[in-house]
């Protein structure tokens, strides 16, 4: 059971301003993974280690934890975007993952290419994010037991 | 010189290693590692490899740190002290002489960054030199992980993914 162990008010400050600056640094990293370094699985690792990191010290009530556990309603949803767009180019006449031949009109290969590495990292991020909180929610056995059922 | 950095870099991680091996509380042998793990990720931020030092800092340091620690707090205190039986002698003979074969081997490795070396002859400069013709990606890191090798990374979501649904079964199964 995680009950928001911190009742210091220098911690919850703090976190109620790092959750959000990691999320959003987290975005950066995932959609700017193309020109600096990052991209799709640090980006659901750093989203995941927010979501955590609020409902460590917020505890299981908390909108943080559960914006986490709406978040598990997504597994799998990643590794579909993923295979999704595999099939799409499979669709347009290519091989699969060959984002060159994925049916979009008015984008040329490379453009075609640049799209299909943004949205597969998309798709990385979102596994990994769910992933990694889910392993949280395992592991701490209590936290989950009637929430995400209901 | 470039030794400067590396040398203190080197001595701390081993210390780090050795202090996560030694000490007798599991906590803090898992605070111990997280440290190690930041000061690996310096290593690798050294090394000009910035993408796997993101990676080591947020896994490595954050996510991996708050497993082990979730998965103490659900044991008892006693079962987080542990006794270390000394180890057994044949094993403080034979380690350190592997240890000494590795760094003989390690001289026949190339050189660090060296072009010529095989992992930068075969299919490295077709990479580097087609990268931003090919898919507009600056980044060749992301663009060798997205699309030149993409099929791997396909692969690696899906163990992302089993190990995430693994948990759930094993774990989630006690309290039901």
């Amino acid at each position: 059971m995680i009950e928001a162990p911190f009742g210091s008010v220098i911690v919850r400050r703090t976190a109620s301003l790092l959750v959000s600056l990691v999320q959003l640094f987290a975005l950066y990293v995932l959609f700017f993974g193309q020109y600096g370094p990052g991209g799709g699985f640090v980006a659901g690792v750093m989203i995941a280690a927010s979501l955590v990191f609020g409902l460590l010290v917020f505890g299981e009530s908390s909108p943080t934890a559960q914006r986490a556990t709406r978040l598990l309603a997504g597994d799998g949803v990643g590794l579909l975007l993923f295979v999704a767009v595999g099939g799409l180019c499979l669709i347009g006449g290519g091989e699969f993952l060959n984002y060159s031949q994925a049916p979009i009109p008015g984008l040329d290969g490379p453009a075609r290419r640049y799209l299909g590495i943004l949205m597969t990292q998309v798709g990385v991020a979102l596994d990994v994010a769910v992933a990694a909180v889910s392993i949280v929610f395992s592991l701490s056995r209590d936290v989950a037991a009637g929430k995400t059922d209901a | 010189m470039t030794y400067s950095f590396e040398l203190p870099l080197l001595a701390l991680l081993i210390l780090t290693a050795a202090g996560a091996m030694i000490v007798k509380e599991l906590i803090s042998a898992v605070l111990i590692l997280g440290a190690y793990s930041f000061f690996l990720a310096l290593v690798w931020a050294w090394l000009g490899a910035a993408d796997v030092a993101f990676v080591e800092a947020v896994v490595g340091a954050g996510l991996a740190t708050v497993f082990f620690l979730l998965t103490l707090s659900q044991t008892s205190p006693e079962d987080t002290r542990i006794r270390r039986p000394p180890p057994p002698i044949i094993a403080v003979i034979a380690l350190p002489l592997l240890g000494l074969l590795l760094l003989y081997a390690a001289n026949d490795l190339p050189a660090f960054g060296d072009p010529g070396s095989p992992a930068s002859v075969h299919v490295s400069p077709h990479y580097i030199e087609n990268s931003l013709a090919d898919t507009r990606t600056p980044n060749v890191v992301t663009s060798v992980l997205m699309d030149y090798r993409v099929l791997d990374t396909l692969i690696e979501t899906v163990v992302v993914f089993t190990s995430g649904i693994a948990c759930w079964l094993l774990l989630r199964r006690d309290a039901e």
